[in-house]
């Protein structure tokens, strides 16, 4: 006897995955980086809710503690280190994205077009109500590639790196209920160390170049 | 003793690691950190011994030694005792003139353990999900490695370093995901990710799910071997970083990370046919030829120099692995082989004149020959070994390759990565006489290499001339990873 229906499961699945897909474009279309830092970190929440409905409709308890400890991480600890990278932040000189509003957002909805359009195989292998919404989670990941290259200030960087890591997590608990919980672990480490890595380098970046305006690295080319 | 042999390698390193922490970088834990580098090689010998037939495990299934993993092992540990002994005199140089503190000499101690111990575990483990957090653990731990000097420059190329290889790598795991995906619906049990469970399952993968995981997962490890698109990072950080680090990351880090494309490929073509991965490899690999050696024409700063000629070796295997015969992989290995031993003589001997001349520009070098005639020596025959000629290994590996290539009736690709290696070869030869041969200017400052510092520079040499004139028992291990990889693991 399944926890919830079938169809409370899937609703819930597809709002959590929806949320997740909402948080990105929202990320897109807001340059504050205080908000960025806030839907990040509900797009964390969003994320953890995956592996917890799951984990509930499957009675597996280890998929559960999994999903805690995601809420942990990505809904708290990681936005909460961007977050302590905001006070030495300074307004840009020029505008804080090489792409408009209005063509970014055309550009995202270009993007989930073709993230349904690459996903068809993963939908027809194991037509499963998890399965099923998988392309939202690989929109995400396009969505978080988008936001790292058009975006100049570096924080706003991170949090599109982080938010291209949500949407492969997020895909990893729809169509494999999670990795090998070693891997899992090893892959959570190695992006809270890219990240504090990040960090420091942001801090180096002011002391060097007086802000964080990536427009500023160019000494080096051919 | 099977169990010893692959855990000596990550346990090696990962002692040295936290003595040099412990007790910062002095006499003893340089001695440790070349021993580490010893150990390494010393278990990829005894495993290539071992490992010729069938793949021998350790700790339950986590760890794989097979032929390949044996070679890879020999190329880490030998060139981590040539980094680890130039590491002695390059920090030493350094914090004499106050380049360095005590403080930073400790960390790049441990990270650079760190670093060999990672390596280890990215050819060494059979789950690909743990070889990518591996390989991940060789971007974080050499990030601090690139940023070592605190200039602008180096700031900015280790922020691309990072950047770029983290999401390169993120793409790997998006493929990662898909390709346990695609095992979990092939067969039933768990270990969908483990190498020998997904050469097993091969034939069964959904081709759709495969194709996208391999593409991802090419993409993804190729960011890390230095393949175009996303080569970008590779000569910002090459340049930047201390010399015994640029030996390691191109002498080994993008060969690694080769080795788990390899394996990949093995699995891909084994599902989908070798027309894909095929496509995918001649693509990527001719064009970071193409960029390599154009770059190498007008090149101005020698470090970058010999960044891009690791760019134009990974292109030029890439082509190689293309072809996908038992014999064009064997080449390739022994290319990897000897190039990681050119390579760091080349990149050990730039960091001596980096101090002797205070500059990384091409034009500032003059007269190296008439200055040091053991640098000059140990710099030309580098160059002589890197452009493939004989007596050095290099020029066997070519010929095996491009023979590989013709038996796999790929002509055209053969014919169009020749005539790119040929414009990177005058490049070379070009920038390197010019730097080499002539007379010193008056006011250039003598370079001083003293006998410890001669040691690695001596010694990579003689090993990849060794390897030349006979692979000797190399021969078989080679071989039997060549047919390992051809064959679908």
């Amino acid at each position: 006897m399944a926890l919830i229906s079938e169809s409370t499961y899937t609703t819930a699945l597809d709002l959590a995955a929806g949320a997740l897909l909402l948080m990105a474009v929202l990320a897109v279309w807001r340059r504050h980086l205080r908000t960025l830092i806030r839907l990040l970190s509900l797009q964390g929440a969003a994320l953890a809710a995956i592996p917890i409905v799951i984990g509930t409709h499957t009675h597996d308890l280890t998929l559960v503690i999994v999903g805690a400890g995601v809420l942990v991480l990505r809904g708290g600890l990681l936005p909460w280190l961007v977050y302590r990278m905001l006070p030495g932040e300074k307004p840009l000189s020029d505008r804080e994205s090489f792409v408009n509003v209005t063509a970014s957002l055309l550009a995202v909805a270009v993007l989930t077009g073709l993230a349904y359009a690459v996903s068809r195989p993963i939908v027809a292998l194991d037509p499963t109500p998890a399965t099923r919404a998988a392309p939202a989670a690989i929109a995400v990941v396009l969505t978080g590639l988008f936001i790292l290259v058009t975006r100049r200030r570096a924080l706003t960087q991170i949090v599109g790196f982080l938010v291209l890591d949500n949407g492969i997590a997020a895909l990893a608990f729809l169509i494999t209920a999670g990795f090998p919980l070693i891997v899992e672990l090893g892959a959570s480490i190695d992006v809270m160390l890219a990240v504090l890595i990040l960090q420091v380098l942001t801090g180096r970046m002011r002391v060097k170049f007086g802000g964080t305006d990536l427009d500023q690295l160019r000494q080096l080319r051919d | 003793m099977n169990t010893l042999i692959l855990l000596l390698p990550l346990l090696a390193p990962t002692c040295a690691a936290l003595l040099v922490a412990t007790l910062g970088w002095g006499r003893i834990t340089a001695g440790a950190t070349v021993l580490a580098g010893v150990t390494v090689a010393v278990c990829g010998a005894l495993l290539s011994a071992r490992a010729t037939h069938t793949a021998v495990y350790a700790v339950g299934h986590s760890l794989r030694g097979d032929a390949v993993a044996a070679v890879m092992l020999l190329v880490i540990g030998t060139v981590a005792t040539l980094a680890g002994w130039a590491s002695i005199s390059y920090l030493e140089a350094e914090l004499r003139v106050g380049e360095t503190t005590t403080a930073r000499a400790r960390l790049y101690g441990t990270l650079i353990n760190t670093f060999v111990a990672s390596m280890a575990l990215a050819v060494l483990a059979n789950n690909l999900g743990v070889v990518w957090v591996a390989v991940e653990a060789t971007t974080v731990s050499t990030a601090f490695l690139v940023g070592h000097r605190r200039t602008r420059a180096s700031l900015e190329a280790t922020w691309k370093y990072v950047v770029i290889c983290s999401v390169g790598i993120t793409l790997a795991f998006l493929g990662t995901v898909l390709l346990y995906f695609a095992s979990l619906h092939a067969g039933p049990g768990g270990h969908g990710l483990d190498f020998n469970v997904l050469a097993a399952r091969a034939h069964h993968l959904d081709p759709g799910v495969t194709k996208l995981a391999a593409g991802l997962l090419l993409l993804g490890f190729g960011t890390k071997v230095g393949l175009a698109p996303f080569h970008t990072w590779l000569a910002d950080a090459h340049s930047q970083a201390p010399a015994p680090v640029s030996a390691l990351m191109s002498g080994v880090l993008l060969s690694v990370a080769f080795s788990v494309l390899l394996r990949i490929k093995a699995i891909a073509d084994a599902a989908l046919g070798t027309t894909f991965m095929r496509a995918g490899l001649l693509t990527m690999g001719l064009l970071t030829l193409l960029i390599a050696a154009s770059l190498l024409v007008a090149q101005r700063d020698y470090k970058r120099m010999l960044a891009y000629s690791s760019l134009e070796h990974m292109g030029l295997i890439a082509v190689a692995a293309a072809a996908g015969t038992a014999l064009a992989l064997a080449a390739l290995l022994l290319h990897v082989l000897a190039h990681g031993l050119g390579k760091s003589v080349l990149f050990i001997g730039a960091g001596h004149l980096q101090h002797a001349d205070r500059s990384t520009a091409i034009a500032d070098v003059r007269g190296v020959l008439v200055r040091s005639p053991l640098l000059g020596a140990a710099l030309a025959g580098g160059l002589v070994a890197l452009l493939g000629l004989p007596p050095f290994a290099l020029f066997a590996s070519e010929i095996g390759m491009a023979r590989g290539l013709s038996a796999a009736h790929l002509g055209w690709p053969l014919g169009a990565a020749f005539l790119l290696v040929l414009v990177a070869f005058a490049a070379l030869v070009n920038h390197g006489s010019a730097m080499l041969l002539g007379a010193a200017p008056d006011h250039a400052p003598a370079i001083h290499i003293s006998a410890m510092a001669a040691v690695p520079l001596v010694a990579g040499l003689a090993g990849c001339l060794a390897l030349g004139v006979t692979a000797g028992p190399l021969a078989h291990v080679l071989t039997s990873a060549g047919s390992l990889l051809s064959g679908g693991l």
